[in-house]
Parts: structure tokens; sequence; C-alpha cells
């Protein structure tokens, strides 16, 4: 990179900007107010042409750093990309020209400031060159030897990578292995089939790529991906070892509360059996205690909010259970009691295979059980009450309670707390994209990171649901603490929707049953998903880049230690657990753990983390760049902060449809509202700006921030900003923010029109024109 | 690799939907060059068009976003769309795919301006809102199109429009000359990823599909309930654009059949359910009655059906109705017995949702080598798994978004051992 800046600035006349935008004004303006190496104009700098123009500046030696003033940067990303110079795009397509009044002196204006901020951006940035080689292992950490565990293994080594399994038993296989018939997973969907798990464990045995520890749980991760330093404790004597990712299939165990069940009978009644002890009544051919078993009710619970580990698993397991019985004594009678059954997919066939072997199957509550075994229930069907007695055995389909945890060690002293559950699915739905209260962010994040060697304060802890019982599995020396954060009810994960494989620890991935309840046959295929998310994140960090969402992005954030003051909160607020305190108490990045989300320069109060591309000094500049109108003329500036992955699209997307935005906005993208520090809004309005906006994603509940805790955290900071406002003598409601999602390019108009009018009826700024 | 290696080491991927997508990035993020090919002129398969998924009520153009980022930035995915595979032959580091490249009329000079749209005037049934609507013959696809480029409908070609379109584009980017021509891919490995479409509800013969506008199917109402769909978001009747407060929800329209759909569609219930939270959130005095068999909330959905559940308004019949056909007045009617007291029902609605089940589109394509169709035309790996053809999302079996992503990125590590890990 060159040592002295050099600005080429490209203004695009295509696609309506210049119909729309005196662009001989604009010239005018650049060149009067800016010092730029070139300021060039094309009827459409995406063309061919257009971009040689461009190319052939970056070459000569005219730009080490471009602003195409054009569409937005959403869009052409692949042509405006210039080896040798970094890359700002100003967006004047889908925000002025398409949303404004053509030919307009407000027009004018709002082009002049999206070209003054691209010029401040320009200036305050440069190409990020990624982290240091943090790699020093290449090898992938597998932890549970059961069917997803060992698939990921070997699905890792046939793609060349080195793998150890770590299992807490001293036999392979998990669950699976006790179950003497599976569910067909190919055509013809029916006919149970035999277990192949003896020859899953041989393959991986036989795998030269592979090492098996049994009886061996991991004691401590440090580190990062790339360089996981891990202890592996092997009945007693440990052992370290580097690994580059880590794949979590610690698969799931009978809920630590059975209490549920005794409904059922369980626990209770002689002769009533949870689904995983009548597998070993299967194996041994339907006999318990050499006595055949010929009457059987397999009961499928499935009230969520009574028994939270149920799922869809267990009506499948159910059936497949009827048949295997129907297959050994086709004399039997077997009743599956169910509410609604839940045999979807290919599971219809098998249920039509049990349907076709004589299982009964009752669309019934059990009411109690008695001695016998036998069950009183309402037979939702028969409209009366159904008495089932003569029984020789009752089976009650337990659900699947994920480890998240370790259950035989002890609870962890410290971070504990970060396994609460921050997702409810019981929240009432709002399905209008509306705010569903004001309740989530204070719930959401930590509100003092002062608090002495805490952690981050417990505040989203719901006491109905408290932290899981049981030690961490893989006990990370993590300043968060040693847990891997889970969702509602347990289950490791973060966006199961779009991106199932994402944890909240970066390089750790899940598969199995502790991800979601799953068959054997399920965790197989995802096994084989995480195995590749493994790998990727090793290659990824290779090249210092960003593994998900910011996938390949080489910037990563830069702490200038010499006035840092300690005061914690990014290495509180990180939403990835990335950053660490050294001895003295300084934050310490670990790179290749960090996402690229900012939510650390946002918390920082003394703005001393920045990254190359995007840093404090950087916004405010923009800020700054944008010029104040004279108050007499009586025309408001309006700053928002987008949040570039959802609010930012839904604003282009308002351009797509020609929508017309509120002339007084300026518009910032920024990478997640974790990012915003409170610096930014307090500038913006010490330079003149009469409002602020914060547009990002939904939080709490239910959250689509991609960085999960950006937009929460974002809403606890402006709560605080009142008291900035009343420093300044201005009133609270010059500030706001909006949860705005991707599908809202119609709201989003309404949003700035709305806010617009309100600061218009407050009056401009005071400060303004100081 | 060594000169036995695999001729082809690039992943095909068939079907830009979010399995294909996700497969796609998957590879290439792992450091494989991949084609993602598609037969739309965008990217985004059927959750495009969704309005929300269950059971977050978020949006799908959300985690689009985030993978048409990754799509920008990664220049190992060559993305095709226009591209109707028709073929795959060929084995184990050498497929070759013949597709149908679909003239588009516009090349990728086009920027999007809009200036065709403005001057065409030739409308067509809008292909993305399943025809409820009508559009442009000039058009951008819709506002979240990646790639954001326009297309022109071939029912300009002959018209005044024609000339009127060739124009008005200031950058060379209209190509009427452009013709359907066949041409062939190479890959050391093929995803498929080719998705699904609703079955033909016409089929239920006694469900009147196509007698009334206001009996639409699951996909449709989707685009009823999306903010840029044909009535804005606006859960209207599509005969009068009156609000549709009672709501009929018909499950297993052709599936769980096994003169329609033998399987289950695993996503119905749970999007009915959704449906019924348009209807719920829209109107205060909603009626929805939702008819079904089994309510089947697979993994951990039992919650959200039970969220969804207390809500006074929605009434679950479990039925599944003999007849459903327009009534005198207009409204249509569905008919049946009530399977819980036997009482027989005839009860008017003013819109009926069948939710119809999925059917694998890769039954139109020609399979051959290692990989294997069943009978309903899914597409399975051979047994062994050690071919170089694999398949994700609905193109292997009936399953929901986050079975789609999963399998897309199962599929992505199976074919990168295929054409040779590095």
């Amino acid at each position: 990179m060159a040592d002295e800046t050099k600005i080429g600035i490209y203004l695009c006349e295509g696609c309506g900007i210049a119909e729309a935008i005196d662009m001989d004004e604009l010239e005018q303006t650049v060149s009067s107010e800016y010092q730029v190496s070139t300021c060039k104009r094309h009827a459409a700098f995406c063309s061919e042409e257009g971009v040689a123009v461009i190319e052939k500046d970056v070459k000569d030696g005219e730009a080490n750093r471009v602003v195409v003033a054009a569409c937005s940067h959403r869009v052409m990303t692949d042509r405006f990309n210039f080896d040798g110079a970094a890359t700002v795009r100003a967006n004047l397509r889908e925000q002025i020209a398409w949303t404004q009044a053509p030919q307009d002196e407000d027009t004018n204006m709002f082009a002049a400031d999206n070209v003054r901020m691209a010029l401040a951006q320009a200036r305050n940035t440069d190409n990020p060159e990624g982290h240091e080689n943090v790699v020093k292992s290449e090898k992938l950490l597998v932890v549970g030897g059961g069917v997803a565990g060992l698939t990921a293994a070997l699905e890792a080594a046939r793609a060349g990578t080195e793998v150890t399994v770590v299992e807490k038993t001293g036999q392979l296989g998990g669950w699976t292995r006790k179950w003497s018939r599976l569910i067909p997973s190919r055509p013809p969907y029916r006919g149970l089939i035999a277990n192949n798990t003896e020859e899953l464990i041989k393959a991986v045995e036989d795998n030269g790529k592979i090492k098996v520890v049994t009886n061996a749980i991991v004691a401590r991760t440090e580190g990062m991906p790339g360089d996981f330093t891990v202890t592996i404790d092997h009945g007693g004597s440990e052992e370290t070892d580097t690994f580059g990712a880590i794949v979590v299939a610690t698969g799931w165990r009978m809920p630590d509360d059975m209490t549920p069940y005794e409904k059922y009978g369980l626990g209770k009644v002689d002769g009533v059996m949870s689904g995983v002890d009548f597998e070993e009544v299967l194996a041994a051919g339907v006999e318990k205690d050499g006595k055949k078993l010929n009457t059987i009710a397999i009961v499928i619970p499935c009230e969520s909010e009574q028994m939270p580990y149920t799922s869809g698993v267990a009506d499948r397991i159910a059936i497949k259970q009827a048949i295997q019985v129907m297959d050994t004594n086709p004399d039997a009678m077997v009743y599956v009691l169910h509410d609604n059954l839940r045999a979807h997919g290919q599971a219809e066939e098998l249920y039509r295979e049990a349907q076709d072997k004589g299982v009964v199957f009752m669309k019934a509550m059990v009411k109690s059980a008695a001695a016998g075994p036998e069950l009183t229930t309402d037979d939702l069907l028969l409209g009366q009450e159904v008495r089932l007695s003569g029984l020789d055995a009752v089976v009650v389909m337990t659900g699947m309670m994920p480890n998240s945890t370790n259950p035989d060690l002890p609870k962890a002293e410290k971070g504990n707390e970060f396994l609460c559950d921050d997702v409810n699915p019981r929240v009432p739905i709002t399905v209008n994209g509306e705010d569903a209260g004001d309740g989530d962010a204070a719930r959401a994040a930590p509100s003092d990171a002062d608090d002495e060697g805490a952690g981050v304060a417990p505040a989203d802890c719901d006491p109905e649901n408290p932290p899981l019982p049981g030690g961490a599995l893989l006990n990370l020396q993590y300043r968060q603490g040693p847990h891997i954060p889970i969702l509602y009810n347990g289950f490791i994960d973060s966006h199961y929707i779009c991106f199932p494989y994402e944890t909240r620890r970066t390089g750790i991935y899940v598969c199995g049953a502790v991800r979601k309840p799953m068959t054997a046959h399920e965790a197989d295929n995802d096994a084989t998903g995480a195995a590749l998310k493994g790998i990727q994140a090793i290659n990824l960090v290779k090249e210092s880049r960003a593994t998900h969402p910011r996938t390949g992005d080489l910037s990563y954030p830069i702490f200038g230690l010499d006035i840092c003051t300690k005061c914690r909160r990014c290495t509180v607020e990180c939403p990835f657990g990335a950053i660490d305190e050294n001895e003295e108490g300084y934050p310490q990045l670990n790179p290749s753990r960090c996402r690229r989300c900012g939510t650390c320069m946002g918390a920082c109060p003394v703005r001393t983390i920045s990254f190359k591309n995007y840093s404090p000094n950087m916004v405010s500049e923009m800020i700054e760049a944008v010029e104040q109108p004279d108050p007499f003329d009586e025309k408001p500036r309006i700053m928002v902060f987008a949040c570039e992955n959802d609010a930012y699209p839904a604003l282009d997307m308002a351009g797509v449809n020609r929508r017309e935005i509120n002339k007084y906005m300026r518009f910032i993208p920024v990478r997640c509202l974790g990012s915003v520090t409170l610096v930014w809004v307090s500038n913006a309005l010490e330079k003149g700006f009469d409002g602020v906006m914060l547009m990002g994603c939904k939080s709490g509940d239910d959250y689509q921030c991609h960085f999960v805790k950006g937009s929460a955290i974002a809403q606890e900071r402006i709560g605080k900003v009142e008291e900035t406002l009343k420093n300044l003598m201005l009133e609270p409601e010059r500030v706001t923010i909006e949860e705005v999602s991707i599908a809202d390019s119609k709201r989003v108009v309404d949003l700035l029109g709305k806010f617009g009018d309100q600061i218009e009826e407050i009056g401009l700024n005071p400060f303004k024109g100081f | 690799m060594a000169q036995d290696g695999p001729q082809s080491q690039t992943i095909a991927v068939i079907g830009g939907g979010i399995a294909g997508v996700t497969a796609a990035l998957e590879a290439a993020e792992t450091g494989y060059d991949v084609i993602l090919i598609e037969k739309e002129p965008a990217l985004g398969g059927r959750v495009t068009r969704l309005n929300r998924y269950f059971p977050k009520f978020c949006h799908p153009t959300c985690g689009l976003e985030i993978n048409y980022q990754r799509l920008r930035k990664n220049p190992r995915v060559k993305v095709l769309t226009m591209h109707e595979v028709t073929a795959v032959e060929g084995e184990k580091g050498a497929y070759v795919i013949t597709a149908r490249r679909l003239p588009r009329f516009v090349n990728e000079k086009c920027t999007a301006c809009g200036e065709c749209g403005k001057v065409c005037e030739t409308e067509i049934d809008d292909p993305y809102n399943y025809g409820l609507g009508k559009v442009k013959a000039a058009r951008l696809p819709h506002e979240h199109a990646f790639p954001m480029r326009y297309v022109i409908d071939a029912a300009v070609k002959g018209t005044d429009d024609e000339g009127r379109i060739a124009e008005a584009c200031q950058y060379g980017a209209v190509d009427f000359s452009e013709e359907e021509e066949e041409v062939t891919l190479n890959a050391g490995a093929v995803i498929w990823a080719t998705g699904w479409r609703p079955y033909d509800a016409t089929r239920l013969e006694t469900y009147h599909y196509a007698d009334s506008p206001d009996i639409i199917n699951n996909v449709e109402m989707e685009r009823l309930a999306n903010h840029d769909g044909p009535t804005g978001g606006k859960v209207v009747r599509p005969s009068d654009g009156e609000p549709a407060k009672k709501v009929a929800l018909i499950q297993c329209a052709g599936s769980r059949d096994v003169n329609h759909l033998p399987y289950c569609s695993m996503i119905c219930c749970l999007a009915s359910l959704k449906h019924a939270a348009y209807v719920l959130e829209q109107y205060e005095d909603a009626e929805v009655h939702m008819y079904y068999i089994d309510i089947r909330a697979h993994d951990k959905m039992q919650t959200f059906y039970e969220r969804i559940k207390v809500d006074p308004r929605i009434k679950f019949i479990k039925s599944k109705p003999a007849e459903i056909h327009p009534g005198a007045d207009g409204r249509p009617v569905v008919k049946g017995e009530r399977t819980i007291d036997r009482e027989l029902y005839e009860e008017s609605y003013d819109l009926v949702v069948l939710a119809t089940g999925m059917e694998p589109s890769a039954k139109d394509i020609s399979a051959s080598g290692d990989v294997v169709k069943d009978e309903d035309g899914f597409v399975l790996a051979i047994e062994s798994g050690d071919g170089g053809q694999v398949s994700c999302g609905v193109a292997a079996g009936p399953f929901d978004v986050a079975l789609s992503t999963q399998s897309g990125t199962a599929a992505a590590l199976k074919a990168i051992q295929a054409v040779g890990a590095r």
C-alpha cells in the first residue's frame, strides 16, 4: 500500500442518477471541498469500459482508494473490486435517485452528503490484511463416541482430516448400539433394518486417521480455532493435544426429572418401563425375566410444557418398537397411545406397516396407571373412558434431554449462568414486526461490566428455567465461562433454521441429539455436515479469515491498549466470547474466535478498538462530513445507523420499489447494531444532527440478529443515552432505536417518515450552527 | 491428486434454493470450485417466496441475504440462472450435465435500472406470485432478486414492446436474439438440490381447486401474506379482495394418501399453523378452522403448536374433508364428517387453503449412474455412499428448511470427498 492516500472518486450517471441529481454541482462539491487525486464521471461505471477507467487509475497509481458513487454496495460487488485499492461505495442510486424528487435542492444536498461521507470513509479505511497465522493444528476433535460422533470422525477422515474421538464410557456406539433394529432410511421405507453400529465402530477403529480415546473426557480447552489446546482426562491421567476445530456430539440422556412420567406409572407401577428399557426387552425377543410379553401398550407423551424433552422422535420409535414386537410375535397385541401421531416424512410408510401388521393406534390420553399394569385412558375418538387391562407391559416414550452439560461432573463454579435459556418459545407470538416488549433488552445484555470477576451478569436467567445441572463439556478456559451457550430446553444452537451448525463459540460445531432431537439415521447425516464445518473453519482460519456470518473477512479488531481503562465491557459483551483478559486485566483477543461484528468496538467507552476498514474514528468523520444547513433554512438532518444485514437491504429495496424516503435522513451502514458506540450518537447531536435512529434486527426471544446479541446490546446502550441527552440539554425523543426486518421495505419508509415528522415537531437541534 | 484422480474437481449443484445455495457456499468456503445451476431467473427457490419461517416467524430473505453476501464475496461459486438441467450422466470425477439454457433476453450488462420495465406494456401472470397477480413482461423477478438483473418474458416477442424495450435500454443489455440452447457442463461431483413443487391440487378432484379463486394452496397463501405479494401482505379473498377472516386450513391435501403422495410432507402442519397466525394477526375477529388428521409437530416443534393452539379463535377439527366446492353465494364450502364425534358438517368460508404436499422436482430430470430415485422421485445416493452424486433438501426427502440447510452442508462434504479432498 502506498504511503500517500490517493483518492479516486467516480461519479456514475447511470440508472437515473444523472436525471435525479445535478452532477455538475456534485462534481463541484468534490473538487471544492476535497483534495482528491482524480474525479471522473461515466454513463455507467459498472460497464466494461467504466470498470476499465477505474482499473487504469489504480494501475497507474492515480488512486489507491476508490470511491464509487453509484449503486448500493450490495450490487456490482464483484465488478467494483480493485486489487491494491480499498473501495468505498456511495449509494446514489437506491438511496437517492430512486427515492427522491429529481433535481430538487434537497436531493442534491442528499447526494453531496453521501459523497462526503464516502470520502471521509475512504480517508479512514484500508484493505485489511488478516491477523497473524494462529493455526497450530489441522486436526479435528470429536467429543462423543455415539453414532453422531463416530460418523463425524469417519466423514472427516474420509476427507483427509486427522481426528481424535473422545468417548466418556468404555464403549463406542452410544445409545444406538443398544438398539436391536433400526428405522429404515431407504426405500421402501418399511421393514426394520439391522443395526450397523458395530460396522461403524469397526470402520472408525480401522481408519488410520482416527484416534479413539475411551473412558475419557475433556478436562480443559484453551485457545481458539486453529489452536485449541485440549487436555484429555483419561481415567485420571491427563494428556494434552492441539486441535484446529471441535465437533461436539455428546448426544442425549433420559430427562433428569422423570416425575412428569409418573402419571403413566413409570417408576411407580411394576411392568411400566421406558422406551429405552424396552429396547432390551425387544433385543431379548420381547421377553422379560423369561416371560414373553404379549399385550403391550406404548404411550407417547407429548405435552411439551410438562415434558420439555418430548419430540417427534418418540412417535417414530414407538412405531418401530410396535413393529418389532409384531415381527417377533405376530399374535401379540400392541396398542400405541398417542395424541397426534408424528410419523412425519417417510415414517408414514412405517406407520402403514404397523397398521398392516395389526398394531392398534389409539388417539387417547392416559389418565392414570394402576397395578397390573393397567391404564385408564380418555379415548378421544370414542369419546369415552377406555381401560386397558391385562397388559404385560406399558412402555413410556420418555424425552431426549440434550447432553449440553456432562451430568457426571459438578456444576462449574463460574460461568454456569451462561447456560441460561435466552430464547423462550412460550412468549406470546408477535408476527407483525413490532417489538414484543421492553423487557427483552434488559434481559439480554449485561448491565454492569464492572462487577469484579462475575462473568456475565445473569440478568437473562429465567428463574423457571434454571441453568442445567452438570459440568462443562469442553470446560472452555474463556473469560465468559466454560460452557457453550444453549437455546431453549438446553439444545446447543444459535440459528437453527438457516445456519444449523453455528454455535456461539467459534470453531465448535454441534451435531446429533445435543443439537436437536433426532434419530440415529438423522444423526448420521447431521454429523457429516458438522465435520464439514470443522474442516471449513480450519481452512478459513489458516487464511486468517472470519467464519460465519462474515465468512472470508480479513478485518479484525485491533486494541489500543495504551488508553484502555480495563473496563472489561468488550470482554463481557462479545456475543461469541472471543476476548479474554490477560493477567494485567487488559483485553486479549483470540482472533480466530472473533466473528468481526464489532460489538467490542461499540462497547469500548474510550474508542480504542477498531478495524482497519471500520473504526470509531471513521464513522465519526463520516458523521462530521455531513453538511449541516444553516438553521434558518429549517432543514433538519437525521442520522440513521442501519444494520447492513437486514435494515440496510430493506432500505435498498424501498429504493428498488421507488418509494420516497424522508429527504432529511442520512444513512451509515453498520456491521451490527452491537458495533454502534454511543459516542457516535453524541457526536451526531453535537455536530448538529437533529435526530438519531438506530435500525437493527429483532432482539431478545426469537432474536433475528446474526450476531445473536448485537441488537439487544444496542437497546441496552441506548437505554442509557437519555442521560447524555440531558447533559446536552436535548429532548430524549431525538434518539430512537427501531427493530426492522429485511422484509420491511415498506415499513422503513413509514418509520423514517414518522421520525422525521417527530423531529420537525420538536424543532431543530440548538447545537446546529455551532 | 494423482493422474488417476477425477477429471474435474468442480462440484455442480443443481438447484439454487436454500439447500443448493447452502451446499454451494459450504463447499466453496471450504476451498472448492462450484457451479450453482438454477432454472429460474433468480436464486432462492421456494423459500424466497415464503413470508415467514416457522417457528420463529422470521423472514426467509434474512438468511438468504447473508448467503447472497457470501456469494458476492466468493469467486469460487459460479452462478448460472435460467439453466434447466435435463440429465446427469457419467461417473464420479467425470459427470456431464445437460441443461437447457432458457432465453432471458437480458445479458450481464443489465444494471437493473428499470427502463425496460417502464416502457413494457405486455403483462404476464407473475410467476413469482404463482400467477396470483400480473407483472410486466420485462421485470426484476422480485425486490430481493439475486442476481439483481431483469428478465423479459418471450410474450413480448413480435409485439411493439420488443422495439420499445430494446430502445429503452441504454446499456446494450437487451438481446432478443437469444434462443434456447442445450449446454453441457462438466463436474467431478453432483449435488442434487432440485427441491419441490406443490402437489397439483387439481388432481384432488373433490376439492375443486380450479373452480374457485378462493380455494388456494399453501404456497399461494404465503404470497398473500407477503408484503411484496399480490395483495401487499393483506390476507384477502382473491375473488373480490374482501378480508379473509373466516379461513379453513385443509391438511394432507395430497399427502399421506397412496393415491397421491404416500408420504407425509412434514412441513404442511407447521406451515398451516403459521398461516393461522397470519390470519389471526390481521383480523381481530378472525376465525380459523384447521382440518387435520394428525398435527405433526416434528423435532421440538410441539411447543410451537401449543403456542398457536391457545388462541381461542382457532379451532382444530379432526377430519379429512370429503368435499370442498364453491357454494351458492360463491364462498367455498367444506363438507365432511368429524372423526371425533361423527357429526357431519358443511361450513362456508371466506378462504380455503389446501395444505398441498411437496412433490420432488427431480422427477423430471433424467438421472443415471451412482444415484437412485425412489418411487416418489426423491434422489438417493447409492447405498455404499461411494458415489459422486448426492442429494440434499427436498430432492432427498420431504424436509423442512432446517433439514434442508443441514443436509446441504452434509452434501457439500460428500461431494468434496468425491472430487478428492485436498
